[in-house]
Formats: structure tokens, C-alpha cells, sequence
């Protein structure tokens, strides 16, 4: 790669001299016209740029990925995705609204400033700042206090047992650095605040960020400092956001890239057979499912009593979904088949409810004759065609399914930008949804947005009327419930309700493809963060 | 001609009116931002909260007369993605374009013309049915078929070309150019290729029309009757007759593909103001949508002002009007 220097604007013949002996110096040092993929260096490419460096200034998954790779947070997650110790080494429950975090020492940021007690409150003020984008991911603390110089107190504003799952995801940064280029304030879309973090970073992590081009890349160098042992080989990271599907592949194929995240689904097979390229596929964190509604009438028949209200109709709608064959088919056996509304790897799973009810046609008809609807009924099934994988094969493979058993659906699929806030409004009958629990990777999630009762705090992303009062009580209830086993009992009776009572229809997780080089070696997460400092790349 | 003028400003003005007004009306459209800004698992609360910094609480009119209010003085508002200023935003996108743009532009110029003469001059050649025939597909393929088969021949299987982005830039302090490396210049040549091609047919077909026309006219036959070279007849005599129309088009053109790089921008990942533009419809990022938007009208309205006055001076017959 040519460095060349940045230059000053000059005037009149200066400058042209100065383009002159670019031009030279560029020609001098020619590079063969595919030049070889460097040692040790990651090239990787998605389809999304980050949407800024500041980690306060968004809420986007992707972006979160991306920064980690410069920042650490308190706690981090672990190749198994347990959280383990990072820039504090331990901590204690003082009382319960007062958490005691004992940070390490020897730290240092990439431009060298100490770590200390210092930076953690100021990043935490930042981070509850009311102009924070992201300030709902730690929505529990109110406060932060310095104990000493490797000692913080966090303030909460009640017993909260999920403060480490959220402290995973917010990213340490530098006091001093901060204050040098005024950015203790969080650049914020609301309020047009960009500040100098938005496009440069400072962090504690396992690579420095050397330079980014917004839309073109970010390249980022090993950071020799860094306080863990290394488990990479890695010299560079460079990412580059490659927007068109066909041109992200051809970057992979050409030798660009040495990795695309994600690949498109119609590509894996050829890339696959490409010789000295390979595809990494698992089931990710997100789980895609069927929402219901549980109003008085169905938008689809006005009028007439909702017949999902019976749990008979919504047993013989989930058992009228032939699932293997949505996986064998369309999802071309690389998903994992659900029944609940979590992935096996977030807390709150038990493989003993994670059983679907089985395709049975006779059944389904049975079940729905005996609530009342033997001639079946007529709903609305609506899906985005842009969000998650194959979503518009899915729901028309459903809408046919449900057809033999003589549910007449009204298939509605349309863009994301258009389909979620419709579906936000309550729009919709039967839609699909996903799912993946993150940041915190808790099922507490699931019980707070989507299964209790809407009543403004609670039940954010449930509109459709859906009320369990067992289901609202141990939400409260697991809350606040610092004794992990009571905690994790309770969001499993949540979803062992859910499942009996037939309250979503799960679907699916869906999977997550990386293709790339066969020299490459990249360990990968069903929370789809690249993580390249657990990468082994070979010459 | 103070007259002229002042018509010509007054249609332009009532025009911006009409592109503003549809711009913001257009974003009632393209889908709720709230729902692309917010985290999953949000509260009602939060939302709502979002809602109203952005001011998309406000009635429908208040919110359109503060938005022409933004226009006018100058300020397009914040990006919703980037929380950028959007007119810094698509300024820091311009060079990426702009020099896309030239370059294509001068591609096209410099092959669409010789061809378009050795097209009229032998217009029963095998060369020239070829070209004529080839062009012909050029013109009629979607650009992003044209791109991805470039891709395909100079990035995957030959290997001599990047497939993707600017390559390593030089930055001027106001301006990031890739013409000073040589990735850079060769990150250049597909895209480049790629816009050019309609532009480059166009004039082509142009050029050999007009061509044909003018070396039917008596001055050239005189010419020949007077036995002049012919190098000078087709070079000196004919071409420049020909090339009148040639330069109008080219200039409407430098604004249409200023406009619409949008898909070869998007093909082949290249930082400008067009995939900045695609970028923000799946967000949906309002505010540089609506940016880009005048952004447009406003450079062919300029566009066509400029080449209303210029013929005016060109055609005295046209400034009694």
C-alpha cells in the first residue's frame, strides 16, 4: 500500500510543483498490476459501512461490530460468547443499586494515554448523556462515581441483574482525549451534534484505527500494546463496505477480499466449488417468527370476532407449517427449526420447550373445527422482502400451507422502510419478525419488547393487543431478580407460556454465511460480529 | 436581454418551488426513519422521544414551511445516518463524482467523435456497420449489466482492474483526488467505461449524422472542386460545422451524468454523491434524500438557464422573443 503525504493547500505554481512530484513519486514506485495478498493482513468486506466511530452516536448492530475491534468494553464476550473480565478484572454487588468495578491496570490507549478510573465515569456520563443516541443500552444506571484511580462505582436505578450483558456493548474511550477535541458531549442525529469522535477513534483495543474513507474503508493496525495476549497473526485489518451483492462476491473472487460478510445465499454453491475458497455457514442469534394479532377483529375481517384468540386456531396455524421443508428448501438446510423465541445460545433457552408442534394437516383441520372455524377463516400475512433471508419465499410458502387447511390469507409483502413502521402502528395480522436479542443476548429482551403487555415502558414491539398477565408479572419480576438460577427459571416459565399457549409461531434461525479464503481462519458467532482478533490468516 | 433574464430566473425560482415541494412530499413516502433509528426492543416512549427531536410530530404543514425555511437559508438540515451537516456531506461526496464524470466525459468525447467520422466517412464499411452495431448493444444494455460484465472479464477472470472504490487517494486539503496514484487511475477505468458508453454512443450517432449532413453541403463540394487536401476538408473544414450540436448535447449530458451516476456508482462502490443517495432511500435518511434532490434540480435548472442565455447569444433571432 502508498502512503502519500497529506498536503497543505498551496497556490499557483507551488502547487502544481507539489502535483508534479506526487505524479513522479507515484510513478516510481509502480506496483505490479494485482499486487499479492499481503501476510498477515485481513481484508474483509460487508455490505454495510459503519454509520459513525462514536459509539454514542448510534444503535446499529453492524457499526457496534466494527468499533469493538478498536474499543474494548468493561466486559466482553468470549469465544464461547460468555462474558468474561476485559478492561475491569472483577467486580461486587455493594448494595443492589450500587455495583463496585475494579479496573486494570497497565492500560493504555492507542495514542497513549493511561487508562484509569477517570475515563470510565467520563465515558458513562457520556453514555447517559440525554443527547446519547444509544443511552437506552445502559437505561439502568443513573450515575457513576469514583472510588479510586482503578475503582468505579456505577449507580443504578434499582436492582438490575443484566448489567453486565448491557456493559458488554458500551466501549471504554479516553478522558484527556475526549476533552483535547472537545467531544465529552455525544455527537447526536436529533440534535445535528458531530463531533470529532464521529470519525475518529481512541481505544484500548487490539488494533489502532490507522484511516478511514466513510463508504470506501477503514484500515485498522495490531496494536503491539495491546493489554490481552494476542490470539491472531494479523499485522492490518482493512474493511471495506461493498454496497451491491455482485460486486462484494466479485472483490472475493478476484482476490480483493480475503472475506464477505454476508454472502448472498444464491452465490454460496459457486462459491463453494471455487477452488481456495470456502463458506462458513451456522445458525445466527436471530429468530424469525410469526407475530399475531390478539385484538378484537382482524384487520383482514373486520366485523367479525377474532378467531386467533382461541389457542385452538393458533395451535392448527403452527401446525399446519411444514417446517422441515421451509428449512430443506428454502433456507437450504443451513437454519435451525424453533419453537422458541430465543436461540440456544442466549439465556433463558431450554432445549425441553424448543419443541415444535409437528406438521400435521388432519390435526390443524381438527383443532380449528372444534374452535368453531371448520370451513377455516380469512387473515392478513404480512412480511418485508428486504430484512431477513428468503422472507418473501417463507410467507408464500405459508400462505399455500395455510391454504389446505382453509385459512384464506391476504399476502401483503413490501420494503422494510414501509413494513416496520406499519407494523409498529398495528396494521398487521400475521406478520413475521425477527429476533436476535442483542446487545444483551438475554431472553429478558424478548420478555420486556415483545410478549408484555404494551403499556408504554413495557412492550415496546408488541402492538398487536397480546396481554398475559402471568407472562406481565414475571417480567416485573425478573427485572429485578439479582439470583441468576431464580431469574433464569422465571424467563423460562415466560416462554414454556408462550409456547403452550401458542402465542407467537416460531420460526427459524436463521443462518449467517461468511465465504472466504481458504488461508483464512476466522472463528465464527451467531451474533454475526466479526471478531478479528481471534483470526489466524497463512501466507 | 434584462428582460430575458429575468424570466428565465423567475420560471427557474417557480421550478426549485415545485422540486422542494415534491421532494418533501415524496418523504411522506419512502417509509417511517424512526423505525430504521430506533434499537430493537425500544419502548413506545423512546420512539415517541425520537420523534419529537426530529420534529416529525409537528403537523404536516409546519414541518414543510420549516423545511423551505432550512432551504433558503441554506441549511439542508442533518443527516439522520451520518449526523453530519447533509451539505457537507455531499460536498465531501462531489470530487468522487466529479472526477468520474470527467473522466467518462472525455472518454466519450475522444472515442465517440473519431468514430462518429470514420462512421460517415465510409458509411458502408464493414468498420463501420461493426461499430454501428455495437453500439447499438452498448446503448441498449442497463448500465448495471454493463458494469457487472466488465467486472466479470477485467476483475474476476483477467484480473488487471479493482472491481470496487477509488483506490489509495491524494488529499489536496479541499479536494481527495485519485488521478495522482496509480490505483487510484486504474480503480478509474471501469466505472469510467461503464458511464461513458451511453454518452460515448450518443455522440457517436451525433457526430456521424451531422457528419454525413455537412459533407453533402456545397462548401465542401467547392472545396473539393478546388482540390484542397482532404485531411484539411474533413479536419478543419467539415468537423467544425459538425461539432456545434456536439457541444450542446455534452454539456446537457456533464449534468445528466452528474445526476444519475447513481447506478455505476452503486455497481462498483464508488464514494460519491449516488451511492450516497442509495445508501440513504434504504435507511431512509430524509434529509440527504431531500438534499439530493434539489441538489439535482437545482443544477439543471442552472444548466438549462445557462444554455437558454447562450443561445441568445449565439442566435440573434432568438432574443426578440
Amino acid at each position: 500500500m502508498q502512503n502519500f503525504p497529506t498536503y497543505a493547500y498551496k497556490s499557483g505554481r507551488a502547487r502544481v510543483k507539489t502535483y508534479m512530484k506526487t505524479l513522479l513519486a507515484g510513478l516510481a514506485v509502480l506496483a505490479p498490476l494485482s499486487a499479492p495478498a499481503f501476510a498477515e493482513t485481513l481484508r474483509w468486506a460487508a455490505s454495510g459501512d459503519v454509520i459513525s466511530y462514536d459509539p454514542n452516536a448510534q444503535v446499529d448492530s453492524f457499526t457496534q461490530s466494527v468499533q469493538h475491534i478498536v474499543f474494548d468494553p468493561l466486559v466482553r464476550r468470549n469465544k464461547e460468547l460468555k462474558l468474561e473480565p476485559a478492561l475491569a478484572t472483577s467486580w461486587e454487588i455493594i448494595e443492589p443499586t450500587r455495583w463496585r468495578f475494579k479496573l486494570r491496570e497497565g492500560v493504555t490507549f492507542h495514542e497513549g494515554q493511561p487508562f484509569n478510573a477517570d475515563d470510565v465515569v467520563a465515558t458513562i456520563e457520556r453514555q447517559i448523556d440525554p443527547g446519547a443516541r444509544n443511552r437506552e443500552n445502559l437505561s439502568a444506571v443513573t450515575g457513576v462515581e469514583k472510588v479510586d484511580d482503578h475503582t468505579v462505582d456505577l449507580i443504578l436505578r434499582g436492582p438490575y441483574p443484566l448489567l453486565l450483558n448491557d456493559l458488554a456493548a458500551i466501549y471504554i474511550l479516553s478522558k484527556p482525549w475526549m476533552e483535547e477535541h472537545d467531544a465529552l458531549k455525544p455527537g447526536n442525529t436529533a440534535t445535528g451534534v458531530v463531533t470529532y469522535a464521529s470519525n475518529h477513534a481512541n481505544g484500548t483495543g487490539a488494533f489502532k484505527l490507522k484511516s478511514y474513507e466513510p463508504d470506501s474503508r477503514s484500515v485498522f493496525e495490531v496494536n503491539k500494546d495491546w493489554w490481552d495476549k494476542p490470539e491472531h497473526n494479523l499485522t492490518e485489518v482493512e474493511f471495506r463496505p461493498i454496497a451491491s451483492d455482485a460486486t462484494r462476491v466479485a472483490a472475493l473472487l478476484s482476490g480483493e477480499v480475503d472475506m464477505v460478510v454476508p454472502v448472498p445465499l444464491q452465490d454460496v454453491d459457486r462459491i463453494a466449488a471455487t477452488d481456495g475458497l470456502k463458506v462458513v455457514e451456522n445458525p445466527s442469534l436471530r429468530t424469525i417468527m410469526l407475530a399475531l394479532n390478539f385484538k378484537k377483529e382482524l384487520h383482514a375481517a373486520p366485523g367479525v370476532a377474532n378467531p386467533m384468540l382461541d389457542v385452538k386456531v393458533r395451535q392448527a396455524l403452527w401446525h399446519a407449517i411444514d417446517l422441515n421443508t421451509i428449512q430443506k428448501r428454502l433456507m437450504r438446510g443451513k437454519s435451525r427449526v424453533a419453537a422458541m423465541l430465543v436461540a440456544p445460545a442466549v439465556t433463558g433457552h431450554d432445549e425441553a420447550i424448543d419443541v415444535p408442534l409437528d406438521y400435521d394437516i388432519d390435526k390443524a383441520k381438527a383443532l380449528l373445527a372444534e374452535a368453531g372455524y371448520p370451513d377455516g377463516f380469512k387473515t392478513g400475512l404480512s412480511c418485508s422482502n428486504d430484512r431477513y433471508i428468503a422472507d418473501e419465499q417463507i410467507c408464500l410458502a405459508i400462505s399455500s400451507m395455510w391454504a389446505k387447511i382453509g385459512v384464506q390469507v391476504d399476502l401483503s409483502v413490501e420494503s422494510k422502510t414501509t413494513y416496520f413502521p406499519r407494523m409498529d402502528n398495528g396494521e398487521l395480522d400475521v406478520y413475521m419478525l425477527g429476533w436476535a436479542s442483542l446487545p444483551p443476548m438475554d431472553g429478558f429482551s424478548v420478555l420486556q419488547a415483545l410478549l408484555a403487555t404494551n403499556d408504554g415502558t413495557y412492550g415496546g414491539s408488541n402492538p398487536n393487543g397480546l396481554s398475559d398477565p402471568r407472562i406481565d408479572a414475571l417480567a416485573r419480576s425478573a427485572a429485578i431478580e439479582l439470583d441468576e438460577a431464580k431469574r433464569v427459571d422465571m424467563l423460562k416459565e415466560a416462554f414454556r407460556i408462550t409456547h403452550d399457549e401458542a402465542l407467537f409461531i416460531p420460526l427459524h434461525q436463521q443462518p449467517v454465511a461468511w465465504a472466504m479464503s481458504d488461508k483464512v481462519d476466522i472463528p465464527q458467532f451467531p451474533d454475526e460480529y466479526v471478531r478479528p482478533w481471534f483470526a489466524q490468516v497463512k501466507k | 436581454m434584462l428582460r430575458l433574464l429575468s424570466v428565465r430566473l423567475f420560471q427557474a425560482i417557480l421550478v426549485m418551488v415545485a422540486v422542494t415541494a415534491i421532494a418533501f412530499v415524496m418523504f411522506r413516502f419512502v417509509g417511517d426513519p424512526v423505525a430504521a433509528m430506533v434499537r430493537e426492543g425500544a419502548t413506545q416512549a423512546e420512539k415517541e422521544a425520537l420523534r419529537m427531536a426530529l420534529g416529525l410530530d409537528k403537523p404536516i404543514l409546519t414541518q414543510f414551511v420549516d423545511f423551505v425555511g432550512q432551504v433558503l437559508t441554506g441549511d439542508l438540515g442533518t443527516s439522520f445516518r451520518y449526523q453530519q451537516p447533509v451539505v457537507s456531506l455531499l460536498m465531501s461526496r462531489l470530487p468522487a463524482t466529479l472526477e468520474l464524470v470527467i473522466v467518462a466525459t472525455v472518454l466519450a468525447l475522444a472515442v465517440g467523435i473519431p468514430l462518429g467520422v470514420l462512421c460517415a466517412l465510409k458509411p458502408n464499411s464493414v468498420f463501420s456497420r461493426l461499430t454501428q452495431a455495437t453500439t447499438l448493444v452498448g446503448i441498449s444494455m442497463p448500465t448495471f449489466v454493463t458494469g457487472l460484465l466488465l467486472i466479470l472479464v477485467f476483475a474476476v477472470n483477467l484480473r488487471w482492474l479493482p472491481s470496487s472504490g477509488r483506490g489509495d487517494l491524494v488529499d489536496l486539503g479541499f479536494w481527495q483526488t485519485g488521478f495522482l496514484s496509480l490505483s487510484g487511475l486504474k480503480s478509474l477505468i471501469l466505472p469510467s467505461i461503464t458511464l461513458a458508453l451511453f454518452q460515448l454512443t450518443l455522440i457517436m450517432r451525433l457526430v456521424r449524422s451531422e457528419m454525413i449532413d455537412v459533407l453533402s453541403s456545397d462548401y465542401i463540394r467547392f472545396a473539393f472542386a478546388r482540390g484542397l487536401p482532404r485531411a484539411h476538408i474533413y479536419g478543419r473544414l467539415a468537423l467544425r460545422n459538425a461539432l456545434m450540436p456536439v457541444v450542446t448535447v455534452t454539456g446537457l449530458q456533464i449534468g445528466q451524468l452528474i445526476a444519475f451516476a447513481i447506478v455505476t456508482e452503486t455497481v462498483f462502490q464508488w464514494p460519491g454523491m449516488g451511492l450516497l443517495f442509495t445508501n440513504a432511500v434504504g435507511y431512509p435518511d430524509v434529509p440527504v434524500l431531500a438534499a439530493y434532490l434539489l441538489f439535482v434540480g437545482f443544477l439543471f435548472v442552472m444548466i438549462n438557464m445557462a444554455v437558454d442565455i447562450l443561445y441568445t447569444f449565439i442566435d440573434p433571432r432568438l432574443r426578440t422573443r
